[in-house]
């Protein structure tokens, strides 16, 4: 699975620049030049940056207006905030299942663990 | 169905390192929590997906065992394996755990049992992995099973 998307929205922000850049555009639409502004970098490493978050459709480029501004699509991170939450509810399941396991289990260990002994009543 | 012990799975990818953590709480206490983790039967009952039966080929929770299993559904199954690094009763296990399908990965996992009082028990368990190429593949396994709608949703919304 080389070059999904998520993990080309996930690497795009790996990157703490990007990130930044993205802040500042959750905010409002930016021209390059100000986003350039706060860091000490040329145009082209900034243009560079940009190019990474266009290509994993974290942002667009206005074509209507001359200035081209930076638009972040607001869509793509909220649905990658859905992915890490489903993530989360398959691990939520998992754990509802250990709960009914714990209520069912007896409190003494079972014969089948020999090397649990060897450390009980260890100080810690 | 126990409503009372539901607790919320708290779910924190990093951005900085690649790595993703799990928190979660249990009403029972370490040494319960800690044995469903290491006794091969009990593991079996909860580890995987739903729908999905495991099947474990070994299983020697200790300081320098190891573990294989596979997870089958429907005639498909996936294997996987690792390490016990470190397994300290009712308190800690490291492991590596590795997907058969992808031997050249491997996530270095930290289980960490906190006695809470009162019979309650707070699970940390971190997974690191050596790229965040490698750490989202590791959020996407979620995705693959059973919920490949994820993929094509991102897909069409990238694809516009």
């Amino acid at each position: 699975m080389s070059a999904d998307p998520l993990s080309q929205v996930f690497s795009a922000l790996a990157d703490p620049t990007r990130r930044d850049m993205v802040a500042r555009l959750a905010i409002g639409d930016a021209t390059v030049t100000e986003l350039a502004e706060p860091y000490d970098v040329t145009i082209q490493a900034v243009s560079k940056h940009l190019k990474v978050l266009e290509h994993a459709g974290l942002i667009t480029r206005r074509r209507d207006a001359q200035r081209r501004p930076v638009h972040l699509e607001a869509d793509v991170f909220e649905l990658m905030t859905r992915w890490i939450e489903r993530y989360r509810s398959l691990a939520e399941d998992r754990f509802r299942r250990l709960d009914d396991l714990l209520l069912d289990m007896s409190d003494d260990p079972g014969p089948t663990q020999p090397s649990e002994q060897t450390e009980k009543g260890t100080a810690s | 169905m126990t409503a009372r012990n539901t607790h919320e799975t708290e779910i924190i990818v990093d951005p900085d390192l690649p790595l993703v953590r799990i928190i979660r709480e249990f009403d029972a206490p370490p040494e319960k929590v800690f044995r469903a983790h290491i006794e091969p039967e009990l593991f079996a009952q909860w580890n995987g997906p739903r729908r999905h039966r495991m099947e474990t080929d070994h299983f020697d929770c200790r300081t320098g065992g190891s573990y294989r299993y596979r997870l089958v559904s429907e005639g498909v199954e996936a294997g996987f394996y690792g390490s016990f690094h470190e397994v300290r009763p009712s308190k800690l296990i490291v492991q590596t755990f590795t997907y058969a399908g992808e031997p050249d990965g491997v996530a270095l996992e930290r289980i960490v049992f906190e006695d809470l009082g009162n019979g309650r028990t707070r699970l940390t368990a971190t997974s690191l992995v050596d790229s965040f190429e490698g750490r989202d593949a590791f959020v996407a396994t979620g995705m693959e099973v059973g919920v490949r709608e994820g993929y094509e949703r991102l897909d069409d919304l990238l694809a516009r």
